[in-house]
């Protein structure tokens, strides 16, 4: 029998706390849209795409209502467009990315994921042509996102891939330069991306995902941060367990909301993904969970344990909580997305530097942290290379999402609105890596054993 | 379909009569009420079951949030699912 206690916990968790489920991510297979025609082929992915996601966001706002937790987001990811689109004959890819715009705007989604190559080993003709595209593609669409895998610790670091991904973010922030390089956000670059990660700009299809699919992402920051504020003076045991059961109950309704969604839509089950996702509201900060366990600014000593031991006790509560978990699962600490991370950049406790440390135990990576529009694409790169070698060697996820304003400098503020938020410009290492960037090649996968 | 219905607000008579006129009219059957007033503010936690051939959950919370927007109470209601699912193994 349900308790008053659990009815007012868990409403109180919903209306104050800002527990929400973040996203009901349909992916959506275009490997049957293949056509050597291109116009052809994008009629088929326009077809597909409404076809298969027509009653998507209607079951979403129906199960929001009936359960009275708020869905905040309704998406698509879909193939690599390198792979789906590889058999057209076409010199660009920016129609096939119009035409997935048309389709999310049709069917009522807020992105569209799968813009999208894994090259981490090397390019085909449709990856080259995929990448070239890029920066049109997402100054001319609105809700496309697209991701470039270019790492794996199987195949190591596409080098080659590195320097042109720097130069892919300088000219799409250059596109959008009038909107403060808002395609720059719609641009992730992975090293071990998952194949059925829900949460955008990084979602897409993995070629081994079965034709359609629900992946449910859940979130809920500010559950956390206000479980621990009862736990004054506690030992790091107590903190842990609180996270677990906090991770387990917040995961819960994900999973409900996924069965749900998928037994409606006719659609198989695929993953939740156990993300604690902050937005720009005040309760709804990873940066202030950290705080909360007794750092004065997120970035002080200690931030990185801190984050180690809120990614790992999330994972360990949301897995029992769900029948299948997957995605990106962990914490993210996006920067312009996070109120707390915001404040901590502006306080100047949060670095570029420090934030790179924190991705070895959190579960993405750099993301969303705008830097100067003077910061060239080669140490662009050289972020990018680094924070595929955490990935490659720890064996983890990392990403990339920077964006280079351009004419904004360290002191100016940038806005985006609504769930991408605002960042102050983060300060970025002025020593140059061009040289190094320059050679390109492979860096090898990294050995497995003799782990020291 | 088990539904749990709470009710928070300014304490008034007629608030009980009023929800539950519209659940009685909607087939709804009554399974528990807990019910207090703490500070002038009344609180109701109201366990029900309804019969989904007869009304659809979503026109049933929209009469009951209209009726809460009418005495000045907000009227929430759920399908019991979310509270199984985050508290029960």
């Amino acid at each position: 029998m349900i308790t008053i206690e659990d009815i007012l916990e868990t409403n109180q968790m919903i209306t104050v706390n800002k527990l929400d489920v973040r996203t009901i991510t349909m992916g959506i297979s275009l490997r049957d849209c293949a056509h050597p025609n291109l116009r052809e082929f994008c009629r088929n992915v326009y077809d597909k795409i409404t076809k298969s996601a027509e009653f998507l966001v209607k079951t979403g706002e129906e199960i929001e209502a009936e359960y009275g937790v708020p869905i905040i987001n309704k998406r698509i990811s879909v193939t690599p467009v390198a792979i789906a689109a590889e058999s057209c004959k076409a010199e660009s890819y920016v129609p096939v990315a119009e035409t997935l715009d048309r389709a999310a705007k049709s069917v009522g989604v807020n992105f569209i994921g799968g813009f999208s190559a894994l090259v981490e080993k090397g390019y085909t003709s449709g990856d080259r042509i995929l990448i070239e595209s890029i920066p049109q593609a997402l100054a001319s669409t609105d809700l496309v996102c697209s991701s470039i895998n270019l790492a794996s610790t199987k195949a190591g670091i596409n080098m080659d891939c590195v320097r042109e991904m720097g130069e892919v973010i300088k000219r799409t922030a250059e596109l959008t330069r009038d909107r403060q390089a808002v395609g720059c956000a719609k641009l992730v670059i992975f090293a071990n991306a998952p194949q059925d990660n829900p949460f955008m700009a990084g979602a897409f299809h993995g070629v081994s995902e079965p034709d359609k699919v629900i992946n449910v992402g859940v979130s809920g920051p500010g559950v956390v941060k206000h479980a621990l504020e009862n736990l004054k003076g506690a030992n790091f045991t107590e903190i842990s367990e609180t996270i677990k059961k906090t991770a387990f109950k917040i995961t819960r309704v994900g999973q409900l909301v996924a069965q749900e969604a998928a037994r409606r839509l006719g659609v198989p089950f695929g993953i939740i993904d156990l993300s604690l996702a902050p937005t720009p509201a005040v309760g709804d900060s990873v940066a202030r969970i950290l705080e909360e366990m007794g750092l004065e600014a997120c970035g002080a000593p200690g931030t990185t344990a801190a984050l180690a031991l809120l990614n790992d006790a999330v994972k360990k509560g949301g897995l029992m909580a769900s029948s299948h978990v997957g995605g990106l699962s962990g914490a993210f600490i996006p920067v312009s997305e996070d109120e707390g991370m915001i404040h901590a950049v502006k306080r100047g406790s949060l670095t570029i530097e420090k934030l790179e440390a924190m991705t070895c135990v959190c579960s993405v990576g750099l993301d969303m942290i705008a830097v100067a529009g003077d910061v060239s694409a080669s140490t662009l790169s050289g972020i990018i290379a680094d924070e595929a070698a955490i990935g490659v060697v720890n064996n983890k996820t990392t990403a990339v999402r920077l964006i280079p304003v351009p004419n904004a400098k360290v002191g100016d503020v940038v806005e985006y609105g609504g769930l991408l938020g605002y960042c102050p410009i983060v300060p970025v290492n002025r020593f140059s890596s061009e040289a190094f960037i320059a050679r390109g090649g492979r860096i090898p996968a990294p050995v497995r054993s003799l782990t020291n | 379909m088990k539904l749990i219905v709470t009710v928070v607000g300014k304490d008034r008579i007629g608030i009980i009569a009023s929800v539950t006129k519209i659940l009685a009219d909607n087939d709804v059957n009554i399974l528990s009420i807990n019910q207090n007033i703490l500070n002038g503010f009344f609180n109701m936690i109201l366990f029900a079951e309804a019969n989904e051939t007869k009304i659809r959950l979503v026109d049933l919370q929209q009469k009951l949030r209209a009726q809460g927007e009418a005495i000045g109470v907000e009227i929430k209601t759920q399908h019991q699912d979310i509270f199984d699912a985050m508290h029960k193994i």
